[in-house]
């Protein structure tokens, strides 16, 4: 009997430990870096009126393959997209084709591994399992873009006309080489500064963002007001690669210059800025998206600021969760030292689709259709990438209940235009994140400068061994 | 009569020579195969770069004159051995000492079955589970951290995973308390295979117990301790999944606990079968010579 009890025992606890075990590794948040995580939003079913959408009548395809690394496009179709029906996690139906969700998260590149594999394979798949629409991100978006499996937009009968309203910049970043068109997006992702309220009030005595706003207004003037922060023990920015957005879109040259690894004066001013910062002990250096990162959500963590677009603050900073800032509405938003965008999610036509039709309307609709627009923005807290509507609602008496009732519009509008991406390469994505992580080494006194830049060089060759420097 | 019997004696070797088929038929397909492919791979330059398909160019020895010019082969394989022995040290030590308590019956230890299933429980969680477990543990704001600012008086939280010997030692430590169960039980059950009349004989002989376990267990216990050393030092070699999830894949700080496999996965990024293939060619050259090395050493008083 005690044998069986014991015996009992040890099963009991052998399977806790290994539940335990597959329990801890699943649930690791690790949102990589600027992806746009996903989060179900209302359910909001504006815009059912609106367009044919529900109604396409095609004799194309009736499969409709969507690849993807999250759940937020799949929420804005079920949400948005006139006639678009739920059936279970990953299909749905629009009228009398089914549409298939084939998602893959962005960890260790997966997203696109399974990507590029199943793009590689797209000529001799059959029709039904070709895929017809996948997304991108900017950091990556060139990679696919430039080459023959994304479709132009034109091919599918959009103009230029319909598109006339979006953001330049939206479009900068999926026109190829040749100045074709291949992509679109819903959203626009200007970067701003949220700051914590509670600090500015108490170190700089004032919580309008106006007046924030000359505390933080160009390098030296953010840099300095970091002391004042550091002494009434805030961190200026949780770490310091939340500020290498804000340089690094403010570059004079690309990554790569003729197969040369090429580091920009700009980017330069950050690994400089930052090791100061971190020497002072005035910021961390954790990876962004980590715990440690993320601690400054919570008024315990004593962040002053983080940069990011408007998908972060409703996303990413633990809105609804007890006793964070965002869920106290404790966040302000001011325009910060210099504009930047960061992320942000494109839609592709893959060449060789047989659903042409269906995918022109899943583009107009989302990223044309002012009415569905506006209901993204109202839902989902969004900034979309439509001009004139977001202008009109910068003007209006909108407001966002995380930024304790401040109107963002404004600002995101203002930002929006300064953006230049002219310095966009192929292998933004690989040299971003290998700068960081190289970096890192530095700032915390384990390399020289130059260790951290072999160090730099050597990851981005691996991933790209065509490169030199 | 006599030649009937003879003629079963064939059957049989028939029969053996069926059974043997899975096994060589697997070993082919999963071993020999790919074992042979790879070394074909390693002499061409193939890779993708996005979605550009590079090569497979013939380019001779070219990628074993890479790997052996920049360095990284000896600093990686530096690496796995020095986080390799921090672990295996321990792990010996500790085996041993529980091997022979449980195999020592003047010792009477009560609930030795539960003692024999805890210590092997570690080795049931999957090793990223475990290491990832620990990367919480030993974050910045981790609960390590803040025990040690709460009760040992530290002003600012210890980075653990941005200094080369904290890390290094974590894996150690991941790595022994994950295999020490496995030894043990290895070792226990060549203790026990020890006949038992020449403890008896040396007890009567006076000696004490620890002249016994110097004198009578470890010698000849040799051959299993020759082949835990071995496969040890194989696994050790081929070490990736703790220090990669530890590090996030980075073997920081400045690749310092990066191992080879973790090296050989960076490749891998770019599908670069090439280097992947040349860098596997040495692994298998390296992993082979230790062995001959440890094996040597280990029986050379025969």
């Amino acid at each position: 009997m005690k044998k069986k009890a014991l015996g009992i025992l040890l099963t009991v606890a052998m399977t806790a430990t290994m539940l335990a075990g597959c329990g801890n590794n699943t649930d690791t948040p690790s949102t990589p870096d600027n992806s746009t995580p996903a989060e179900s939003t209302p359910a909001n079913n504006g815009g059912e009126d609106e367009g044919n959408g529900g109604d396409v009548v095609t004799d194309e395809g009736k499969v409709l393959n969507i690849y993807c690394w999250n759940e937020e496009f799949k929420s804005r179709l079920e949400d948005h997209y006139p006639g678009y029906e739920k059936v279970d996690a990953t299909h749905g139906t629009i009228g009398d084709v089914s549409v298939v969700w084939n998602i893959t998260p962005s960890d260790d590149n997966a997203y696109q591994n399974n990507l590029d594999e199943t793009l590689l394979k797209q000529a001799d798949a059959a029709a039904d399992d070709k895929i017809d629409l996948f997304l991108v991100e900017a950091d990556y978006a060139l990679k696919y873009v430039d080459t023959d499996y994304t479709m132009a937009i034109a091919d599918l009968g959009i103009t230029s006309s319909d598109i006339a309203n979006q953001y330049k910049y939206t479009q900068d970043i999926v026109t190829d080489s040749k100045g074709v068109l291949k992509g679109l997006s819903w959203q626009g992702c200007p970067g701003v500064l949220f700051y914590n309220r509670e600090a500015a009030l108490e170190v700089f005595g004032t919580d309008v963002p106006e007046e924030v706003q000359a505390y933080v207004k160009d390098w030296d003037t953010f840099n300095a007001s970091a002391a004042d922060l550091a002494a009434a023990g805030y961190h200026v920015v949780s770490s310091v690669n939340d500020t290498y957005r804000v340089y690094s879109n403010n570059v004079s040259s690309p990554w790569v210059v003729g197969g040369k690894i090429n580091i920009d004066a700009n980017i330069e001013k950050w690994v400089e800025d930052s090791k100061a910062l971190v020497d002072a002990g005035f910021a961390g250096t954790h990876d962004l998206w980590s715990d440690d990162w993320s601690a400054g959500f919570y008024p315990e963590g004593k962040v002053f600021a983080y940069f990011g677009p408007a998908w972060l603050i409703n996303f990413c900073m633990a809105d609804g969760e007890e006793g964070s800032i965002a869920t106290a509405g404790g966040w302000g938003a001011t325009e910060g030292p210099q504009g930047f965008f960061w992320g942000g999610t494109w839609i592709c036509a893959a060449t060789g689709t047989d659903n042409p039709t269906l995918v022109k309307d899943i583009m107009l609709q989302l990223t044309t259709n002012e009415a569905i627009m506006t209901d993204i923005v109202v839902a989902d807290d969004d900034f979309v990438n439509n001009k004139p509507a977001m202008e009109a609602m910068a003007e209006s008496d909108y407001s966002s209940r995380i930024l304790g009732g401040q109107n963002p519009l404004g600002m995101y509008c203002a930002g929006v235009n300064g953006l230049d991406l002219s310095n966009l390469s192929a292998y933004d994505q690989a040299c971003t994140e290998e700068f960081q992580h190289a970096m890192r080494n530095y700032f915390e006194g384990n390399a020289t400068y130059e260790e951290a830049l072999e160090l730099f060089y050597k990851g981005v060759e691996e991933k790209h061994p065509e490169l030199t420097h | 009569m006599k030649q009937a019997r003879k003629g079963k004696v064939v059957r049989y070797n028939k029969w053996g020579y069926i059974f043997l088929i899975p096994f060589v038929v697997v070993y082919l397909m999963f071993s020999l195969i790919p074992l042979i492919s790879t070394v074909y791979n390693s002499f061409f330059e193939n890779y993708r770069s996005g979605l550009t398909q590079v090569g497979p160019h013939f380019v001779g020895f070219e990628n074993f004159k890479t790997i052996l010019t920049n360095g990284d082969l000896l600093t990686y394989t530096k690496n796995t051995l020095i986080m390799w022995i921090m672990g295996f040290i321990p792990q010996i030590i500790l085996s041993l000492l529980l091997g022979s308590w449980f195999s020592d019956p003047s010792l009477r230890l009560k609930g030795q079955r539960f003692f024999k299933t805890v210590i092997y429980l570690p080795n049931l969680i999957m090793a990223s589970a475990f290491s990832m477990l620990f990367f919480t543990l030993f974050s910045d704001g981790g609960p390590i951290n803040s025990m040690l600012m709460q009760y040992f008086g530290m002003a600012a939280p210890f980075k653990f995973m941005s200094n080369v010997w904290s890390v290094r030692s974590l894996v150690a430590f991941m790595n022994m308390i994950m295999w020490f169960g496995n030894t043990t039980i290895l070792l226990m059950a060549g203790m026990m295979g020890i006949d038992t009349s020449l403890f008896e004989a040396a007890q009567v002989d006076g000696a004490t117990a620890t002249q016994v376990f110097w004198q009578i267990t470890l010698p000849l216990l040799r051959p299993i301790l020759v082949y835990v050393m071995i496969t040890s030092l194989i696994g050790g070699l081929q070490m990736f999944d703790v220090p990669q999830i530890l590090t996030n894949g980075t073997g920081d700080p400045m690749r310092s606990s990066m191992t080879l496999i973790m090296y050989l996965n960076k490749h891998l990024y770019s599908k670069n079968y090439g280097m992947g293939g040349a860098l596997s060619v040495f692994l298998f050259i390296i992993t082979g010579v230790l062995s001959l090395i440890v094996y040597r050493f280990s029986n050379k008083k025969e």
